[in-house]
């Protein structure tokens, strides 16, 4: 390379910490993480396939407590994902650029987020429950 | 070719005309994993408490099986398209950033096969 010294996107180094910013990156590293969280889907769907032994291995690791705090984690990024992709959609329509309004649905996609993993977890512990 | 500068030698050569198709295909795909996803996730709310036998069973359904394979499918699909955009972010050393970016594919690739082999196989009964 000639010109080893410029700078190369996205260089974070120049922004200032606001709301949008924040939920962008919170993005990428949910996007990330549910990436980690579909090799469990598929060595589940493996396990399952495999008989009671292989599946009972994966479940029993996936019910210890890591396992069950893990899950919860992959749920958050799964409904943070799902939610802020769908403003992303709207962006991609072009709706929703006001700078009033992108912090408003930033903030709305965070409760989302919270308030579904939050229910999802509940339905879980009420089924085991009963 | 020293004697050239650096924006002589990039100038003129055009895009690379083939942008749009991996930006076009991400937000295709997430729009289908909105609704797949929302499947997915109501589903395990059922599978939860169940044993073995009923997951199974669940799974090996013709209904559930196709959607399961498309969702799998889809996203394994858009994850190493987001997976790949992240690789093209960070990595700038060409033998690390080539690398990594066949990596993500032939693992993306070999996950599909895997899940849609073990669906296939709880489908048409028997085990792996």
């Amino acid at each position: 390379m000639t010109q080893p010294d410029r700078p190369l996107s996205p260089h974070l180094g120049v922004y200032r910490w606001q709301v949008s910013n924040t939920l962008s990156i919170v993005h990428r590293l949910t996007g990330v993480m549910l990436s980690a969280g579909a090799v469990v889907f598929t060595a589940w769907l493996v396990a399952t396939a495999g008989g009671p032994d292989a599946y009972l291995g994966v479940v029993g690791v996936l019910r210890s407590p890591p396992g069950v705090l893990a899950l919860v984690g992959w749920t958050f990024c799964f409904f943070y994902h799902l939610c802020n992709g769908i403003r992303h959609l709207c962006w991609d329509a072009g709706y929703g650029f006001g700078i009033s309004q992108a912090r408003a649905s930033g903030f709305a996609v965070v409760a989302a987020a919270v308030l579904l993993t939050v229910v999802f977890w509940l339905v879980v512990a009420i089924g085991n429950g009963s | 070719m020293a004697l050239r500068s650096p924006l002589g030698r990039a100038l003129g050569l055009g895009s690379a005309k083939s942008g749009f198709g991996h930006w076009w295909g991400q937000r295709l795909s997430a729009g289908a994993l909105v609704l797949l996803g929302l499947w997915f996730a109501v589903s395990l709310l059922g599978l939860a408490s169940t044993d073995y036998w009923a997951v199974a069973a669940w799974v090996g359904e013709p209904r559930h099986a196709i959607l399961l394979i498309l969702f799998l499918i889809t996203l394994l699909y858009h994850s190493s398209l987001g997976v790949q955009v992240v690789i093209e972010d960070y990595v700038h050393e060409a033998p690390a950033k080539v690398s990594a970016l066949v990596v993500n594919r032939f693992l993306h690739v070999a996950l599909a096969v895997a899940g849609v082999y073990s669906v296939v196989t709880l489908s048409v009964g028997g085990q792996a």
